[in-house]
């Protein structure tokens, strides 16, 4: 896959959807382009975050320990983004990220996204937009749930 | 040392000095001789006196003399010579004689050249004898530059006068006295008026000259601070920049600067002042015999004849003089400089030879126990760091020192180890003071290793055996030339009072580190450096750096094993993607298209980085394949993407890290390149721009780039222009380059490199730590890690050992502590870079690898944690530089004093 299919993967994220591709190209460029077999772990519950994951293909499992040994709560499709709030707001990893099948993906490190952030306003007014959409769901499911308890 | 220069020449020079004053007086008969012989020449043979008649001869070499009372006696009659011949003759005694006035000089110089070097030699060697025996305190207030600018520079005008020393004064004083004599047998009266202005001359000049001697004294006071400054800018250049201070030092040294220019230029005006009133002096004289003597003409009172023979004599005076004014001066300079330098070495306290003495023998165990015996301790400023202490170490004795922040445990290993000096009271082992005990024992059977490490610029293996050094045990063979060589530098050194101490032989004294020679001294020191948990690091560097295959010649022997071993492994691991081998007929992706193209290790400046595309071979070769056109547009390309990518950002953003194509400077030049470049045909770009757009391509690897340039064509042709430009490869460029074979170990290239033999894919993150860790393995199996162990010891730590971090200085001083075995070691905060947990983990090694094969060395421990404390015998408690607990571990927390408080 080349850098300009790999602008094309990073425009369908929706995270970067409203940036321009120009910025996309040099996002794309200065990350690392990894690969890994199935069952090949991409970071660790509890590692500290050093850098965000764009899946170009193939499908990853998120995992959360728990008492029980690990749950798996989600599943990573490409052209999604994972590990992005880790490096954001410099916590731990909240779970655990194993390939499920042979994967692709963009490493996007932290000082970089940082960077561009800092560096592209538009862009990250673009993130805080779909960070915030994300919070008004979030916001709307805990809602729900709390009335669904009541 | 001896106060007075003269005195210090004189002591040292007096026989060679009264020889050469013998020999200049020698040369002075030939030389007087030549004077003679032009007036013979062309009164005699050229114009023909004496042979008026013809056929007339005349004698030659006649040897006949008028002595007292006896009268005329005849040698030797000479032989007869014609006209012509006596010419000839003549003439070549006149060569004979500026031959051996010309060798006569030459032999002068010289010996006055050696002589003065010989005494620089001592003189700078006296210097540093006494910087190795100062005291300790006197380190705390000198700066390390000004110590060597005195030894190095302010000494050296010596080496250039001592030759002239007394020869000068003593030869110049004869010609002046000899011409003012001269003078005085003329006309008295006349002579009387010279001797005055003489006089005045040397009673003037000398007092105007004191001013000079004091300009020239700050001078030196003003240079020698400057090299004190600039050395602390160079050691303290972090510093400079975390403050920007960097504008404070530039201040400081302009001033400084402007100092010794008002200084030196004060001298200048001040030096040609005097140089002014010395020749207007020398001109009075002649002024004076114009004046008073042609008055005495006019007056009828002298005779013509005797004022013109006075002025005659007159010009051979002021030559002299004012070279005697010269030397004088020099003299006084120098005597300056070398007061100035006694100065500061005279220091009182000094060690006393016998402390230092060499030993070759083995000293022998310290039984006895080590005690501090009502010991006080100040620091420079006189605050107290420890307070009449007294404390018993007995031999095979573990003993930890808690020390409160003021406690002063660390003054007491520092007085141990014999850093610092007591204030009151004594360190004694057995009956003897340590101070007294020659270094000879205290520095082979007891050990000191500290927080403050100091490392010299050499390799690791260096600075580890450095503790070993004491002493030459072994007496070099040489033979032919090298023999004569040496023997020469023996006869110097002494010559010059150095030792003549041979720094070639080996001095690793082998049987206190446990070994018996070179051969097995290794296990001891992996044995060390695994104890202090230096090994993996120094593992880690060793494959980082390139090999010496004169030494490592087992690594570059199996380097087909290893490289077998490496691929076998990976296979059974799965992780045969993570290397892609280097293969002599494929296309390797994950490297540049420049390292498919040259397919091995540049090993000189001719085919490195950017030569590569601009050498005329390496272009013709690229020609032939076809592929200059391809990969200058593939170069074209790459310019514009990387240009499109980049042209936005400022040049110091870190994304031009990723940009391996160029850096951020050249963008811009590369912006007006593409310009003047762009629909250019190919035929019309000349060379340079093409060299310049080709080199881009040069680094290029397609899956990390992923610009999409590579094709299957294009890579099958770069594998066939490989093959083209090793079939022809020039005679000069055989050595520029080692070419990848999979059966031989490449020199030039790092260790790593060598075994890997292939690019570590780029789609791993974890690859590096994966290899690595599989390398080792390896290594280890295949009995090769000694060997590497062996390839990272020869790396050069740097000066001041800043190329390890302050943790690997530490440990490497601990193990360097531990290697030579003593009977004390004294370990005073030795790992405090590390942290807490490392630190205990060396201890207990430390604590094991010391008592390893029965040897119960006495342990002193400085903990830097209370808690460290309990793995040791004793535990001393210190606060407020007093001894407040002494006892075993459970003791002391049973009685629930200051460790307990530490403790909680």
């Amino acid at each position: 896959m080349l850098l300009k299919d790999e602008v094309g993967m990073l425009q369908r994220v929706p995270l970067f959807s409203g940036i321009e591709p120009a910025k996309l190209k040099l996002l794309a460029f200065t990350s690392d382009r990894v690969s890994y077999g199935a069952g090949e772990i991409l970071f660790r519950q509890g590692d500290e975050g050093d850098a965000a994951y764009v899946i170009l293909s193939g499908r990853a499992d998120i995992l959360v320990d728990s008492d029980g040994g690990s749950i798996k709560v989600a599943e990573l499709v490409p052209n999604s983004i994972v590990g992005e709030i880790a490096i954001l707001c410099d916590v731990y990893r909240t779970a655990t990220v194993r390939a499920a099948s042979p994967l692709e993906a963009l490493r996007i490190r932290k000082d970089h996204f940082l960077r561009l952030m800092r560096e592209f306003p538009d862009m990250t007014i673009e993130m805080v937009r779909v960070l915030a959409d994300r919070l008004s769901h979030t916001t709307a499911d805990l809602i729900d749930a709390r009335s669904a308890k009541q | 040392m001896e106060p007075s220069l003269a005195r210090y020449i004189w002591t040292h020079t007096k026989k060679q000095q009264l020889w050469i004053l013998v020999i200049v007086l020698l040369s002075m008969i030939p030389y007087f001789m030549s004077f003679d012989l032009p007036k013979l020449i062309v009164n005699g043979p050229i114009q023909g006196k004496g042979f008026e008649q013809p056929g007339a001869t005349q004698p030659f070499m006649r040897l006949h003399y008028n002595l007292p009372f006896i009268g005329e006696v005849q040698f030797f009659s000479g032989f007869q010579l014609d006209r012509t011949t006596t010419l000839f003759a003549l003439s070549l005694v006149f060569l004979l004689l500026v031959i051996i006035n010309g060798l006569f000089k030459y032999y002068i110089n010289t010996y006055k050249g050696r002589l003065g070097e010989r005494m620089l030699r001592r003189i700078r060697f006296d210097l540093v004898d006494r910087v190795l025996r100062f005291p300790p305190r006197y380190f705390k207030r000198v700066k390390s530059a000004e110590v060597a600018t005195m030894v190095k520079d302010e000494v050296e005008p010596l080496g250039g006068f001592i030759g002239d020393a007394f020869l000068q004064p003593v030869l110049l004083g004869g010609q002046a006295l000899t011409a003012m004599l001269f003078i005085v047998v003329q006309n008295f009266w006349l002579g009387m008026i010279a001797a005055v202005i003489v006089a005045i001359q040397i009673v003037l000049i000398p007092r105007m000259r004191r001013r000079l001697i004091v300009l020239g004294r700050r001078r030196q006071l003003t240079a020698r601070a400057l090299s004190g400054r600039v050395g602390e800018i160079v050691d303290g250049i972090g510093a400079v920049h975390v403050h920007d201070t960097s504008n404070y030092e530039r201040a400081d040294i302009a001033a400084r600067l402007g100092l010794i220019f008002k200084i030196r230029f004060d001298l200048y005006q001040w030096k040609f002042m005097v140089k002014f009133l010395n020749n207007f002096l020398a001109q009075i004289t002649p002024f004076l015999f114009y004046m008073v003597g042609g008055y005495l003409v006019i007056q009828g009172r002298l005779d013509v004849g005797q004022l013109v023979a006075v002025i005659g004599a007159y010009k051979d005076l002021p030559g002299p003089m004012k070279e005697l004014i010269d030397w004088d001066q020099d003299r006084q300079d120098v005597q300056v400089k070398y007061q100035q330098v006694v100065e500061q070495f005279t220091v009182e306290g000094l060690i006393a030879p016998r402390i230092g003495a060499l030993t070759i023998d083995d000293p022998g165990p310290m039984t006895n126990p080590l005690s501090a015996i009502g010991l006080s301790m100040t620091d420079d400023g006189g605050a107290m760091l420890l307070d009449r202490i007294s404390l018993q170490v007995k031999p095979g004795e573990t003993v930890a020192l808690v020390s409160t922040s003021t406690g002063g445990a660390e003054a007491l290993a520092e007085a141990f180890a014999r850093l610092n000096w007591p204030e009151s009271g004594r360190v004694a082992s057995g009956a003897d003071d340590l101070l007294e005990l020659p270094e000879a024992v205290t520095g082979r059977r007891m050990s000191y290793a500290s927080s403050d490490v100091f490392l010299f610029q050499a390799s690791l293996r260096d600075n580890l055996l450095y503790g070993l050094k004491h002493a030459p045990l072994t007496s070099v063979t040489y033979d032919g030339a090298a023999a004569d060589q040496q023997r020469w530098n023996i006869d110097e050194a002494r010559r010059s009072g150095n030792p003549d101490l041979d720094i070639h032989s080996d001095w690793i004294d082998y049987a206190s580190a446990g070994a018996t020679g070179p051969h097995d001294l290794f296990e001891a020191v992996r044995q060390v450096l695994d104890a202090v948990l230096l090994s993996r690091d120094i593992l880690d560097l060793g494959l980082r750096s390139s090999a010496d295959l004169t030494r490592h010649t087992e690594l570059a022997g199996r380097i087909v094993e290893l490289r077998a071993a490496l691929r076998t492994r990976l296979e059974h691991e799965g992780l045969s993607g993570l290397v892609v081998p280097f293969e002599p007929g494929a296309y390797n992706k994950e490297a540049t298209i420049g390292q498919n193209l040259l397919f091995g290790a540049a090993a000189g400046p001719e085919l490195a980085d950017r030569a590569l595309a601009a050498n005329p071979y390496f272009a013709s070769v690229l020609r032939q394949a076809g592929l200059d056109r391809t990969l200058y547009e593939m170069g074209l390309e790459i310019a514009e993407q990387a240009i499109e990518l980049f042209a936005d950002l400022p040049p110091d953003h870190p994304f031009f890290q990723q940009l391996a194509f160029m850096s951020a400077e050249e963008i811009p030049a590369y912006e007006t390149l593409l310009q003047r470049l762009k629909n250019r045909p190919y035929e019309t770009v000349s060379e340079s721009d093409r060299a310049m757009i080709v080199t881009l391509s040069f680094a290029y690897i397609e899956p990390r780039h992923r610009f999409g340039l590579l094709s299957d064509e294009l890579m099958n042709k770069i594998v066939a222009a490989r093959n083209r430009f090793y079939e022809d490869l020039p005679p000069e460029l055989q050595n520029a380059v080692e070419r990848y074979d999979p059966a031989k170990y490449i020199a030039a290239a790092t260790v790593m490199e060598n075994v890997l033999f292939g690019r570590l894919g780029s789609n791993h993150p974890d690859a590096p730590d994966r290899i690595r860790s599989i390398v080792y393995d390896i290594l280890d199996e295949l009995g090769l890690y000694a060997e590497l162990l062996d390839v990272g010891l020869d790396f050069n730590v740097g000066a001041g050992g800043r190329r390890l971090t302050s943790g690997q200085r530490q440990k490497l001083d601990v193990a360097r502590a531990l290697l030579k075995r003593p009977d004390f070691l004294i370990l005073n905060r030795p790992l405090s870079a590390l942290d807490q947990r490392v630190q205990e983990k060396v201890l207990q090694n430390v604590l094991e690898e010391a008592r390893r094969d029965g040897r119960s060395p006495a342990i002193v421990w400085v903990v830097t944690n209370p808690t460290m404390a309990m793995m040791f015998d004793r535990v001393v408690v210190f606060d407020s530089g007093r001894l407040v607990e002494d006892g075993t571990h459970e003791t002391l927390l049973a009685g629930g004093g200051i460790l307990k408080e530490l403790l909680s």
